[in-house]
């Protein structure tokens, strides 16, 4: 199997599953308990906390554990708004090719009289700060931008947003679900307010992630109970996954230059071989874009198609049509980049990691042009358009 | 646990009744591509009896499954049977759909009614649908 869709999930480390076996076979104990079995756990999670924190440049006091990604996403916005609304600041600036987590998060303030500005990405999926800048006014109470879109892998300029922010003393956060142990942060030096974690997009275990938040910025607590997280988030810690957490984003960070060195070639080969289908097009900029991120629309494609025959020759891959997700309109961010739907429907997402060859690169290539040949032969619309019943979208 | 059935799965990956045929007695064409499925069939008839039934189509692996089995279901029929083919026989025949993808079956009942209507009218016979 070739596996080449880490944006949606990666395989756990080595060190990371050693990091939560022994845990569970040792430090087992309730991190709140007194004796000393229970305070183990809690070196444990301490340890943990600032491993995490020196990772990304923060305070181990400023880290806080939560399920994942979209709990992260969740407490930082609502926190912003609830910091906004005590002071009659109501205006809220994000981007329309935010995660669902965030833009769902949004959607519901709407209904509590925010006024949410989503702002441009352009055809690149890039934001310009100066964006920021202009949308900025008296009453806003947070700039929330991804630091890598999730699907087409573009990185936005957190540090230039970050400073916008700061100027004007408007919060910022970021959801770095993507980012994070894949490209360099540093909290301090990139002004950022509120960052978003998830461990399993960085070879960590599911169902845990981190909310960063600058100390002096209070955050309303979603999950009432004990005292755990400094009252912040309540539940018993889930320890051993924190530690496989932790061991994960060490090694990530530790590894990164030397895996986006190779990242990058192995991408650059493969938008180079697919880019030579007809009627294709690399969706997000060629080069500021996250190592492993390889997003194509192909005209005349339906992206499920093409999905379960790269299936049938081992290799996994994602798309953002319509018919991959149950819902009728393809992805949001396609949408949000320009594309049409017609275009859209015809995604691929490939997003790689280091264990992939140059072999399989090659093979990756000439499978996706084989069955893209194929699919458009099937296809009464590809018919149309190459007898010029019907237009072309891409050129 | 699969996505599709095993016959989806074998219907999808090994379409049958694939191309067009030239001078088809009816033919129809249903979907659009915004939405992402378009299907095309083509049909031979002679007296009454579907006698060879050819399809193309744009779309998900359901789009695709239904079609091909659709063109198996109606092979040989009578054209008054063909008529009242149903995208539930043909989700069936498939041994079932996911809930969201009945509507890419739906199209295969579609086409082949819009391809009979066309013949219908080429040789001005009344029919009433
Ligand atoms: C950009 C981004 N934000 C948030 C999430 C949600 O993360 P989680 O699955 O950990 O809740 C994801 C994961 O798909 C993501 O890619
Ligand atoms: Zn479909």
């Amino acid at each position: 199997m070739i596996y080449a869709d880490n944006a949606a999930t990666t395989k756990m480390c080595k060190v990371s599953i050693e990091a939560m076996t022994d845990c569970i076979e040792k430090f087992w104990g309730n991190p709140s308990s007194l004796y000393a079995f229970g305070q183990n756990a809690a070196e444990k999670l301490n340890q943990a906390r600032k491993t995490i924190a020196e990772c990304i440049g923060a305070d181990s006091a400023e880290i806080y554990f939560t399920s994942g990604g979209s709990e992260s996403d969740n407490q930082a916005i609502i926190s912003a708004a609830n910091i906004g609304a005590k002071k009659h600041k109501k205006h809220i600036i994000s981007s329309t090719f935010e995660h669902h987590a965030v833009l769902h998060a949004l959607k519901k303030l709407e209904k509590e009289n925010f006024e949410i500005e989503l702002l441009d990405v352009h055809e690149n999926g890039i934001i310009l700060p100066q964006q920021i800048s202009d949308a900025i006014r008296n009453d806003t109470c947070l700039v929330t931008v991804m630091f890598a879109n999730n699907e087409i892998g573009t990185i936005q300029p957190i540090t230039e947003i970050g400073r916008i922010c700061h100027d004007k003393k408007v919060i910022f956060h970021t959801d770095a679900v993507q980012a994070t142990g894949h490209l360099p942060i540093n909290v301090v030096e990139q002004n950022i307010d509120m960052l978003s974690m998830s461990a399993h997009k960085f070879n960590g275990p599911k169902g845990i992630g981190v909310l960063y938040v600058r100390r002096g910025v209070p955050l309303t607590t979603l999950i009432e109970g004990g005292a755990q997280e400094r009252g912040k988030r309540a539940g018993t810690e889930n320890v051993p996954a924190i530690m496989g957490m932790a061991a994960a984003l060490k090694e990530s960070c530790y590894n990164m230059a030397k895996s986006n060195k190779k990242l990058i070639e192995l991408r650059e080969k493969i938008i180079d071989g697919l880019s030579k289908i007809p009627y294709s097009v690399l969706n997000g900029d060629k080069k500021n874009r996250l190592p492993g991120n390889v997003n194509f629309c192909f005209e005349g494609i339906e992206g499920e198609s093409l999905l379960l025959l790269l299936d049938d020759r081992g290799i996994c891959a994602s798309s953002g049509s319509a018919c991959t997700s149950g819902s009728l309109d393809p992805s949001h961010v396609l949408l949000a980049i320009g594309r049409p739907h017609e275009v859209a429907h015809g995604s691929l997402r490939l997003s790689i990691d280091e264990n992939i060859s140059e072999a399989d690169v090659g093979y990756i290539v000439r499978s996706v042009t084989e069955i893209v040949d194929y699919l458009r032969n099937l296809s009464p619309l590809w018919k149309d358009k190459i007898t010029g019943k019907r237009k072309f979208f891409l050129i | 646990m699969a996505l599709y059935s095993e016959k989806v799965m074998d219907h999808f990956r090994n379409p049958r009744n694939v191309g067009s045929i030239e001078n088809a007695d009816g033919v129809g064409e249903v979907g659009n591509e915004k939405c992402g499925d378009i299907m095309r069939i083509y049909l031979k008839i002679d007296n009454d009896v579907v006698t060879d039934v050819k399809f193309e189509t744009f779309g998900c692996a359901s789009a695709i499954a239904s079609s091909s089995m659709a063109t198996e279901l109606i092979k040989g029929k009578n054209l008054s049977e063909v008529m009242h083919l149903t995208n539930k026989a043909v989700t069936e025949a498939l041994d079932g759909l996911p809930a969201h993808k009945l509507h890419c079956s739906v199209l295969a009942e579609e086409a082949i009614r819009a391809a009979i209507e066309d013949y219908f009218h080429k040789n001005q016979i009344e029919y009433i649908s």
